[in-house]
């Protein structure tokens, strides 16, 4: 039933391997279809082109907010828990048999849910607000694919016990990357819960069986689905974070009880903070706005602050230990740059803190929430969170599987190198971008902010030109970036050389540096890392004023 | 490291002084955005309301009417022209593909805003100085506006309502 890995020394099961390398594949053909649908989209909104007609615009970004949001990185987190739950805990793969009755029920939901959009049985996007209402085919397809993979959560728990109560991973608590997934596995549970508890009633009604689905109770229930999805993405693109950090220079987390208390408050805080999607709408008090967004949600946001400086730390911190002492930054210097996995994971911490954590600490505040309520600066902080953190981060995550899963090595490395780069440069200035353009007022999913055959005209600044060629130009070199990376996958899993061992391993496998033996209480172990988070704080006060100021002169309202 | 146990006493090693210090910064930080939310709703001048009422599309309609015959003063664009007197209720109706009527206020009046929708959900965007809500049908959102800058400004729709959302723009003329 084992194999011995003669490159990592696990023992793994036979019998995940599949299991992990079909979801793998399924989630890389989504990636593909999501990036083509993205570029669609984009050379729709910039007027210069405006490519789509109307009805397949709003077609294609159904799509593209599905099968990227969704169908690409549900797929890969499958394949991540089965490899999270088995390979690294050199623990046995529970009843494989269910494994691959979920991932035929989420083939079969993705079937479904794309046949309904691209047949116009679904013009509703993402979010599907009723009373706007798709045939049922489209609310089964997503029920399907919802059940699957709460099976995979099931199966992923049941490895975890079984692995424990086996000792397979030795007689202390489950190690940190698992222990972050497993987090991501918890919220997730509740996540579908949640889903179920608003798209059940939803098909309900779509059948004719329910006469109506509340507009405001199904936000309220939804984003418990939607927005607690990304803290699952969160939870376990940051365990992939601390991975990266072992396999790149050997850093662990310099404080274990602290970055496992982190993971613990997002199960605390975040279900609560969806509820910032309903700041602007009728009914919500302030008190409920301001309890369930703030004093909660800052306890989520508080937890990705703690990690943001635990896995710099740890590299940091491995590093010194190898001898880069000399300064603030030798340590960053000296980190394995040729390493595109490596790179991957640290573009994406920039991203995801800079870009997506600031704007989204501000998007959810109460007052300030009015500011950017659907325009198209929301689609911008979603770039820097969930595609420049999380997609950015499987990307990298993806290299490592390559030979490890499919036991290829990477073709066309200088490609793979330049990957990362690419991509993080074109989602940087896209997010940018489209967050200028929403505070200019630009709406999210729009065909045409010229208003054309409405009764009245309106033409936003000039300087709206400037920064739509931002966004397009960056759009187009991240999907440029994209597009190697599924040519680099593919070309790798069908056609690369065999890899036969560790002389074969084109990427680091390090090993932890040398013990310390020093007490950490009395001083600074970490002094670039500091310097590092100190920058991000004052960068994101600085926005926090400009925004305070913004809203100060706008109309009154209240 | 992450993918072994941690090692014997890890709950009880102290956490490094650079550590301490930049988790006490975050929670003050983020301690102080609460506050500054609070506190916004005692000097501030823009917060979103909660006051709402509970209509029905065709009572919605009626109302809004009623007020709009009450004080309209012209027509553009298909539309009622709507000059209502300062402090008094005026009535946005969201309908695919519509925001009515035209509105014609003054500068540093105040006036309730009823906005409700006749059928799907739209967003109540105001441009440029861009302030945005999300409108529910069977809602009657009330938000009390008062304009601080005159001109001519646009409300458009900014939540999917269909192939003609892009069609659904009105007009605001703040006279000073």
């Amino acid at each position: 039933m084992f194999l011995k890995c003669d490159i990592t020394g696990f023992n793994v099961d036979k019998r995940a391997l599949p299991l992990i390398k079909a979801n793998a594949v399924v989630s890389v053909v989504a990636f593909l279809i999501a990036i083509v649908a993205a570029l669609l989209v984009l050379l729709t909104r910039w007027q210069v082109v405006h490519l789509l007609p109307v009805d397949w615009y709003y077609r294609i970004l159904t799509l593209h907010g599905l099968v990227a949001l969704v169908v690409w990185i549900v797929f890969w987190e499958m394949a991540g828990l089965y490899f999270g739950s088995t390979v690294v805990l050199n623990a046995r793969q529970v009843s494989p048999a269910t494994g691959w009755l979920a991932f035929v029920l989420m083939v079969v939901g993705t079937a479904l849910v794309a046949f309904a959009v691209l047949t116009g049985r679904a013009d509703v996007l993402f979010t599907s607000y009723p009373p706007l209402k798709a045939q049922p085919v489209h609310y089964l397809g997503i029920i399907l694919f919802a059940v699957g993979a709460l099976i995979v959560c099931g199966l992923f728990i049941a490895n975890v016990m079984v692995a424990k109560k086996e000792k397979t991973y030795g007689d202390g608590p489950l190690p940190l990357f698992s222990f972050g997934l497993l987090t991501a596995v918890i919220l997730a549970v509740g996540t579908l819960l949640a889903g179920a508890a608003i798209y059940v009633p939803t098909f309900l009604w779509s059948l004719g069986l329910i006469d109506s689905v509340d507009s405001l109770v199904y936000r309220l229930v939804f984003w418990g689905f939607g927005h607690s999805a990304q803290q699952v993405n969160v939870a376990a693109m940051i365990s992939i974070w601390y991975l990266g950090a072992f396999l790149a220079v050997g850093g662990t987390s310099i404080n274990e009880k602290v970055s496992r208390t982190a993971f613990l408050f997002y199960l605390i805080g975040i279900n609560l903070a969806s509820a910032h999607h309903l700041l602007v709408d009728p009914i919500p008090s302030p008190s409920w706005k301001v309890v369930n967004t703030s004093y909660f949600m800052y306890l989520a946001v508080l937890a990705s602050m703690i990690h943001a400086f635990a896995v710099p730390s740890a590299i940091e911190v491995a590093q010194r230990r190898k001898g880069f002492t000399k300064g603030l930054f030798d340590w960053l210097k000296n980190c394995p740059w040729e390493n595109p996995a490596f790179v991957s994971v640290f573009l994406a911490i920039v991203i995801f803190g800079f870009i997506g954590g600031i704007t989204g600490v501000i998007n959810g505040m109460e007052q300030t929430n009015m500011i950017i309520h659907n325009t198209i600066a929301l689609p911008g902080h979603f770039k820097g969170t969930v595609v420049g953190g999380t997609t950015l981060t499987f990307m990298g995550a993806t290299y490592y599987l390559i030979p490890l899963i499919f036991r290829k090595k990477i073709s066309m490395y200088g490609v793979a190198k330049a990957v990362p780069w690419t991509f993080a440069i074109g989602i940087v200035l896209l997010s940018a971008g489209l967050s200028t353009l929403g505070y200019l007022g630009v709406p999210r999913r729009h065909w045409d902010i010229t208003f054309s055959g409405g009764p009245f005209t309106y033409t936003y600044p000039p300087i709206a030109d400037i920064f739509w060629v931002v966004a397009v130009l960056g759009g187009t070199i991240a999907f440029l970036g994209a597009l190697a990376w599924c040519l680099v996958v593919v070309v790798s899993v069908f056609f690369g050389e065999p890899v036969r061992g560790k002389q074969d391993m084109q990427l680091t496998m390090s090993s932890p540096p040398p013990p310390d033996t020093e007490r950490h209480d009395s001083r600074y172990v970490a002094p670039g890392t500091f310097a590092l988070t100190i920058v991000f704080m004052i960068a994101f006060l600085i926005f926090v004023t400009l925004n305070w100021g913004w809203l100060s002169i706008m109309w009154e309202v209240k | 490291m992450a993918l072994l146990s941690p090692e014997k006493g890890w709950w009880n090693k102290s956490i490094a002084k650079d550590e301490k210090t930049w988790i006490v910064f975050a929670t003050v930080v983020a301690l102080s955005l609460f506050t500054l939310m609070v506190g916004w709703h005692l000097i501030g001048k823009q917060n979103p309301s909660f006051l709402v009422y509970s209509t029905s599309p065709d009572e919605f309609y009626k109302l809004a009417h009623a007020n709009w015959e009450k004080y309209k003063v012209g027509e553009e664009g298909g539309m009622p022209v709507v000059k209502p007197p300062a402090d008094s209720d005026v009535f946005l109706v969201g309908t695919t593909w519509r925001w009515e009527p035209v509105l014609v206020l003054k500068k540093g009046a105040s006036y309730r805003f009823h906005i409700s929708s006749l059928d799907l959900l739209h967003g109540f965007s105001i441009q440029p100085v861009n302030m945005n809500f999300k409108i529910h049908p069977g809602y009657d959102y009330v938000l009390t506006f008062k304009p601080t800058s005159s001109g001519d400004f646009r409300v458009i729709c900014n939540e999917y309502c269909g192939p003609g959302h892009h069609t659904m723009i009105s007009k605001i003329t703040v006279e000073e």
